[in-house]
């Protein structure tokens, strides 16, 4: 397992020790979950949600919506009603 | 007067020999003399709370009459209430405020129930023992020196230690039921879709469910009434009909099957829980019960295909956690990925990190088809196991973990460990299907609770209720006081 790689693609800065101490533990708990391949899943269906539900419509009613100032007060750093992020390019 | 149950506050209240307000203050009376051992809550609403219990008397006073009326309530603190904090024990919430009340709150609020506080819990509900808790670890009201299980442990914990009349809490790996189990009170994880998870902090989208924890079974039944149901905001939530839960109560078990899965009962299993769980079979057989022989081969199978499934779900629910749109945001940086990435490192803890770094392994180009992919088949063998018991029977009955309440810090170096703690709660999750965790027994020097773990068809939760009525009525294990 390619720890940085995988903090990579999590965005997650992870410290030195941290690394570490993933990498040892990781490797036990992918080691543990590997005994799957004892059984033969060839012919079985995955099941990715229990109810097997699909196209959920609701009634089309408007309701009041959540406003641009109640989700915005939320952010740690807004300017004139829109979201801050340091720059980007 | 806090150590009373809904059933037994309700008569009080409706009678008048009590009124809302006095027992909320009694309520926080207890909390201010034991919270500080037990550190049960998050933060407490205790303004908010008083003046609910205030127009709660006012309605009774009006003769209005509703299931939760003037009743104190703690709720885990991942189930959004608006105007106040939402942390789910994790820093990068830490100051989190939602914007609406998750509909389980909508329909307390509505039952006339008085939110005493948010209690804690592992962060983002990851963890079995609440030490993974960013505030701090909530102790066991049976033994300080021991966790309360977890994730739902502030929960099960408040609920022991008469902090609150009840609480709701998550499972989505056995958070409800284990907490329950090591705390000596009632815990239900009700089916997958039964109740609605509008405003309930994601973290395992497919399995986590929100459920009671109650001094009783018949409190579940009444909290479940409210809470259950089809809600239009959360389509996962299943539209089917609702049966009356207190009327669950009043079934007979005569004649009913009871199985008994055998691969529960071997292997890692300490002697004397085996023994308190059988003697919970035997008291169900003298109830009326015939009890016949299951089997869930595939139970060896679940913790590791719980793990590919809950953590792949994980790492993508928890992408939202940017520091731009809510919770908390670094100092610390000067460009947009930095930004990212130094907000998610100093904002989760270790064990968050853990998971969605495996998650996002088992997610990643190359390794899907080997794990995730496996575990979802996997998760179809499993789900197939419990169709074939629940053929043959109409509740199964398990323990609910292998040991009694262990040692704060006694796994938290050995994450493999603390996952093991969950084998026997895991399955339920994964097929769907309600369980209930009620208290049949104590064991040791220590007298720690052993749980009872009783598993249905989907949307059977009322014949869970109709074994554990009958258990709790042929049985005092439940009315125990944790010596707190």
């Amino acid at each position: 397992m390619d720890i940085i790689y995988l903090a990579k693609l999590a965005r997650l800065k992870l410290t030195d020790a941290e690394k570490e101490r993933f990498s040892n533990q990781l490797g036990t708990i992918i080691k543990y979950i590997e005994k799957l391949n004892e059984l033969d899943t060839q012919n079985v269906e995955p099941t990715a949600h229990v109810l097997g539900l699909n196209n959920i419509f609701r009634d089309d009613r408007a309701t009041e919506p959540l406003t641009d100032h109640d989700l915005i007060n939320d952010s740690p750093a807004s300017s004139k009603g829109h979201y801050e992020v340091p720059k980007i390019i | 007067m806090y150590r009373i149950t809904i059933m037994q506050a309700r008569e009080l209240l409706q009678s008048k020999k009590l009124s809302a307000v006095e027992l909320t203050q009694a309520v926080f009376g207890r909390i201010d003399s034991v919270e500080e051992k037990v550190k049960a809550f998050a933060h407490l609403m205790r303004d908010k709370a008083m003046q609910q219990a205030q127009a709660a008397d006012a309605r009774i006073n009006k003769g209005e009459e509703q299931p939760l009326l003037g009743i104190p309530i703690a709720l885990k603190d991942l189930i959004c209430t608006s105007g106040s904090r939402t942390t789910c024990s994790s820093k990068i919430l830490d100051q989190f405020i939602a914007p609406y009340n998750a509909t389980v709150v909508n329909r307390l609020q509505a039952a006339g129930a008085v939110i005493v506080g948010k209690t804690n819990m592992d962060e983002f509900a990851m963890g079995s023992s609440n030490e993974n808790s960013s505030l701090h670890p909530t102790k066991n009201p049976w033994a300080l020196d021991r966790v309360p299980g977890g994730s739902s442990g502030g929960s099960a914990a408040a609920v022991a230690a008469h902090e609150c009349i009840a609480a709701l809490g998550s499972d989505t790996g056995g958070s409800i039921r284990q907490p329950a189990g090591f705390c000596g009170v009632t815990g239900l994880k009700p089916t997958y879709g039964r109740v609605s998870r509008f405003g309930l902090v994601a973290f395992a989208s497919s399995l986590d469910q929100i459920g009671p924890i109650t001094k009783s079974v018949a409190d579940a039944a009444i909290l479940m009434n409210v809470i259950g149901g089809k809600d239009q905001q959360d389509s996962t939530s299943a539209d089917v009909p609702m049966p009356d839960f207190i009327q669950a109560l009043n079934q007979d078990v005569k004649g009913m099957k009871l199985g008994i899965p055998k691969e529960y009962f071997t292997g890692g299993i300490q002697p004397e829980v085996e023994k308190a769980v059988q003697d919970g079979i035997r008291t169900l057989e003298s109830l009326g019960m015939q009890t016949v022989e299951v089997s869930l081969p595939h139970l060896d199978y679940a913790v590791a295909a719980y793990y590919i499934i809950a953590c792949a779900e994980a790492s993508t629910n928890l992408s939202r956690y940017d520091g731009v749109k809510y919770g908390y945001r670094t100092n610390n940086s000067d460009n947009l990925a930095n930004m990212y990435e130094n907000t998610r490192e100093e904002g989760f803890g270790e064990e968050v990190k853990r998971r969605i770094i495996l998650g996002t392994f088992v997610l990643s180009s190359g390794y899907y088809d080997a794990y995730y992919l496996k575990g979802q088949k996997v998760r179809t063998l499993i789900k197939q196991d419990f169709e074939n018991a629940l053929e043959k029977c109409d509740v199964i009955a398990a323990p609910v973990t292998p040991y009694p309440a262990f040692k704060i810090g006694e796994k938290l170096d050995d994450p493999l460990q603390m996952y093991l703690a969950d084998i026997y709660t895991i399955s339920a999750n994964l097929a769907g299907i309600p369980a209930m965790s009620i208290p049949c027994g104590f064991v040791g020097r220590e007298n720690l609770p052993v749980g009872l773990q009783l598993m249905g068809k989907h949307f059977d939760e009322a014949n869970l209720i109709t074994v554990g009525q009958n258990f709790q009525q042929a049985t005092n294990f439940h009315i125990q006081e944790a010596p707190v």
